[in-house]
């Protein structure tokens, strides 16, 4: 399979994550949540954070997602929650679109712009958090 | 594991006896059909023979019988090159005008946005109904006096709705028929007709018709157009004198004989193989429209027998055909996401669709392989599919 990241079909590592999506589900009462996109435009994800502070920093220590969307807003839901699981807010925010993009080996050039909000998605529910405790 | 192919309206399989008949043509029987020795001659043979197959299919003469690549470039033929021949008769300041339904193949509405951008025509879209249909009497509004070419499709890709192609010919010939200064041309797209309905072109009443090979179990890469005779046409691609100085190049002989060879089965078979695709479809329908939030786009009842198509709510069209394909089964969507250009389906939005829905657009098209037991297995295994990607959405529930 071909690792070129304008090929117009899916990498085996992004049909992986389509057909067993890691971290899909909800979390019932989380720390942080979030949803991006609109039915109209098609992809529409939503994430759900718990956090642990250790040494004065913030952990996620749980994420989960819900996605409507084609197979690459799963996957590149389904990865983020991969990325940064256990990561610190810090190098949570480390992550791109480029970053999910590499791990899942490259996807179509449209479906990057298109369908990777999971990068936005967290940093949502990150400010959700903080605008929690924050009260 | 076996797939359960439901595609055909993409692409079919090869008739194993397509790739026999093709087969000498390659490798033995390979001369140019433009020279006149013995391997010249052998092949110059073939394609006539093959030209006349398809010219007693559709009840025409051999001499009206164009072959081109594909349906698309039979679609640039006839619609640039009849504006082209046209284009004389018109004063300055006044041009051909074209009209078309606004859910045509993207071959017909991109050669005329074309035309358009170009200041070479006007275009002008006819109305059509939730379902995709056009009334022929809106053919008699839309006319102008600068009309020369109507262009309506026979079968519907999408959505399969069948439009009413006999009677919309019968129209333009009475128009024709009371005394205008441009004759109105009439041009069918009959990729996905060609093997079930009707198609013989005085039934029509059509000047144009163009049709594939790869929908009909020849081989991808070789097209017909139909043109009537005394049709103005001038050839897109210049070049040698080959089909009657309509289409330059050396003819792919092979593929023509295998397009001869799939219309001979076509037609030999239709009798046994349309009313099996026809219930195995109906069934199809009912077992699929009994899942909660699916519902049917296209006429429920004028359909082409092999297209089944849908939408469904709260699950993206690309996500069901991978997780389908995973479980062997092979669909098709209208998505947005499905599109290189991630703009919803033209013929959906036309019909009416929103674009949300539009985006749970779902199409199975049967093949003379279907079975009875592959409809089941699909009835049985996309409400599977439906639930998974429900259960993933956001909106679904809490």
């Amino acid at each position: 399979m071909t690792n070129n990241p304008f090929s117009q079909i899916y990498s085996d590592e992004v049909m992986d994550h389509i057909r067993k999506p890691r971290n899909m589900g909800y979390i019932t009462h989380p720390d942080g949540e979030a949803m991006i996109g609109n039915p109209v435009c098609g992809d529409i994800m939503k994430f759900y954070i718990k956090v642990s502070q250790i040494d004065g920093e913030y952990y996620i220590k749980d994420i989960k997602f819900q996605t409507l969307g084609c197979g690459a807003a799963i996957a590149t839901s389904s990865m983020m929650t991969v990325l940064v699981k256990g990561k610190s807010f810090k190098e949570a925010a480390k992550v791109s679109k480029r970053t999910i993009v590499t791990a899942l080996k490259g996807l179509p050039k449209a479906k990057i712009h298109c369908s990777v909000l999971a990068d936005e998605a967290l940093k949502k529910a990150i400010k959700n958090f903080k605008s929690k405790i924050k009260k | 594991m076996k797939l359960i192919y439901l595609d055909n309206a993409a692409t079919t399989a090869v008739d194993k006896t397509v790739i026999t008949a093709m087969e000498p043509y390659f490798d033995n029987d390979y001369g140019n059909p433009s020279e006149w020795h013995s391997s010249g001659r052998m092949a110059k043979i073939a394609v006539e023979e093959s030209r006349n197959k398809i010219a007693k299919f559709l009840g025409s003469n051999p001499d009206e019988i164009v072959f081109t690549s594909c349906a698309t470039e039979s679609i640039n033929l006839s619609h640039k090159g009849l504006v082209e021949a046209v284009s004389s008769d018109f004063k300055p300041g006044s041009k051909p005008n074209v009209v078309v339904t606004p859910i045509e193949h993207k071959a017909v509405l991109e050669t005329c946005r074309h035309m358009e951008e170009k200041g070479e025509i006007t275009v002008t879209y006819l109305p059509i109904d939730k379902y995709g249909l056009v009334n022929p009497e809106d053919i008699v509004i839309a006319i102008k006096p600068d009309t020369i070419l109507v262009s309506v499709m026979y079968v519907n890709n999408e959505i399969g709705t069948v439009e009413p192609v006999a009677k919309i010919g019968d129209t333009i010939r009475k128009i024709n028929k009371s005394g205008r200064e441009h004759r109105i041309f009439f041009h069918t797209d009959a990729t996905q007709a060609i093997q079930y309905l009707n198609c013989r072109v005085n039934f029509l009443g059509i000047d144009f018709l163009s049709f594939t090979g790869h929908k009909i179990y020849a081989p991808k890469g070789i097209g017909v157009l139909y043109v009537r005779q005394s049709t103005p046409l001038i050839r897109q691609s210049d070049g040698g004198d080959q089909e009657r100085g309509l289409r330059a190049g050396t003819e792919d002989v092979p593929y023509i004989v295998g397009l001869g060879r799939a219309v001979e089965i076509a037609k030999r078979t239709r009798l046994s193989v349309l009313p099996k695709i026809s219930r195995l479809r109906k069934r199809l329908m009912k077992g699929l429209l009994a899942i909660p939030g699916v519902k049917l786009t296209g006429h429920p009842v004028k359909r082409a027998p092999h297209i089944a198509s849908f939408t469904v709510s709260g699950a993206e069209g690309e996500a069901m055909v991978l997780l389908l394909s995973d479980m062997g089964i092979i669909a098709s969507s209208g998505s947005a996401c499905t599109s290189a250009r991630l703009t919803a389906s033209h013929v959906l939005t036309a019909i009416g669709v929103s674009a949300e829905t539009s985006h749970g657009s779902l199409r199975f098209s049967l093949g003379k392989e279907t079975t009875e037991s592959e409809i089941d297995e699909v009835i049985k295994k996309l409400p599977k599919v439906i639930t998974k990607l429900r259960d993933m959405s956001p909106l679904t529930k809490l």
